[in-house]
């Protein structure tokens, strides 16, 4: 497992791994928005956490289709598939390195790019926290999004129309809590809320993943 | 070492083989022999457990397989030493990468891109990683394509060591597949027949 977390990370920071894509996209999503909205603080403190989870949310859709698309074109995924480790543990552990490297990045990041979106100083922390708790439930079902897609060419519009509905809960949830975070309110309900659908996505998809990648290898 | 009994194999819901009766024992080899579109592949992957069988039984060693498709499973951004010292932890039989290396004659490209290999040398990267993987069965689809003359002999004693060691394997294979003594299962004698003719299933709707 440790090998296999180990190459997907060390191919994400190689040539054409795409590490950063995501960060860079995120980044150019919050600069863009207030050129468009305008500079008048009240507006872009009220949009700025939908904004923020929004560029969070397509930033990592972008890199879902090279989760298990590439392993699948050259053959690895058959021999994973072969070799002695469970297939589950495959899903998990690609889903993790997904994580490592396009949620964890926003993670840090994204409070500076809520200071440039004119949010509350008091929600900045909270916005942090919010994506430390719900960007893993993004990286597990878009791996189980990309499970269901891998054997489709050009799989990659099929697989955000899949993925995109299923992200609904996590934004609405995420966004809530730095929404109540900068206005200063009690903010336990909806991290409580966003933490269970980080723990029950982590805790069963990634035996679902298994079981579609099964079936698309036939 | 494998033992197949009353085996039927289906590619895309379509039923290509029925009916094969076949082992293999330890130290041996078979040879698949058919046409394109044969099943040959279908075969080994339902043997390797990719795709269930539609009937029969398949019984592998408990030691597992070791697969070698067309695709060789090589990153190419990664080097030739980084992407078998891969394949080598997760089959996790401690299999030495440099000797693994040697044995197919790349130690002196270990430390370039797997991407900047010719074709025959990735061929032989890939078949490096048999050796990494310490399985006792070797199913191989094409193991000889795009190998040179010299490389496909020394291929050949590669896997005549594998079986003189116990191993066993089972070979998919158009040319020669460096094994004279072994034995052939032409797949053409195990076609299915097609399932129901298609035209008569609407004949009822039609009158």
């Amino acid at each position: 497992m440790r090998a296999l977390l180990l190459r997907d990370l060390r191919l994400a920071v190689r040539a054409g791994g795409g590490f950063g894509l995501a960060l860079a996209f995120f980044l150019i999503v919050a600069v863009l928005v207030p050129l468009g909205v305008g500079p008048g603080g009240t507006t872009l403190a009220v949009i700025a956490p939908g904004i923020l989870w929004l560029g969070a949310l397509l930033a990592c859709l972008l890199s879902l289709d090279r989760i298990l698309a590439l392993d699948w074109e050259d053959g690895s995924l058959d021999l994973l598939a072969t070799a002695p480790i469970p297939l589950e543990a495959v899903a998990a552990t690609k889903a993790l390195a997904h994580w490592l490297t396009t949620g964890l990045p926003l993670v840090l990041f994204a409070p500076v790019l809520g200071v440039l979106l004119n949010l509350a100083p008091a929600g900045l922390a909270w916005l942090a926290l919010a994506l430390l708790v719900g960007t893993p439930a993004l990286s597990v079902i878009g791996t189980f999004g990309a499970a269901l897609t891998v054997g489709i060419r050009r799989g990659g519009l099929l697989l955000s129309l899949i993925v995109l509905p299923l992200y609904v809960p996590t934004l609405v949830f995420g966004a809530a809590v730095v929404t109540r975070g900068a206005a200063g309110l009690t903010t336990a309900t909806p991290l409580a809320l966003l933490a269970a659908i980080t723990a029950l996505a982590a805790a069963i998809l990634p035996f679902a993943t298994a079981a579609a990648i099964r079936v698309n290898l036939r | 070492m494998l033992a197949v009994r009353g085996l039927a194999v289906a590619r895309g819901g379509v039923t290509l083989l029925a009916g094969l009766d076949f082992g293999v024992p330890a130290g041996g080899a078979l040879i698949l022999r058919g046409a394109n579109g044969s099943g040959k592949t279908t075969l080994l992957r339902t043997l390797a457990g990719l795709q269930p069988p539609v009937a029969g039984r398949v019984a592998l060693p408990a030691e597992g397989v070791a697969y070698a498709a067309h695709a060789d499973a090589l990153k190419p951004v990664l080097t030739a030493a980084e992407n078998l010292a891969f394949w080598a932890a997760v089959y996790g039989a401690g299999g030495d990468v440099a000797l693994a290396l040697a044995a197919v004659g790349l130690r002196d490209l270990a430390r370039r891109p797997a991407g900047a290999l010719s074709a025959g040398q990735k061929r032989r990267l890939g078949l490096a990683r048999l050796i990494v993987a310490g399985r006792p069965l070797w199913l191989l689809d094409e193991p000889t394509v795009s190998l040179d003359a010299g490389a496909a002999a020394a291929f050949a004693a590669l896997l005549a060591g594998h079986l003189a060691r116990g191993g066993a394997a089972v070979v998919a294979s158009h040319g020669e597949a460096g094994l004279p003594e072994a034995p052939e299962l032409d797949l053409a004698r195990f076609r299915a027949p097609p399932a129901g003719d298609g035209a008569d299933d609407f004949a009822g709707v039609r009158a």
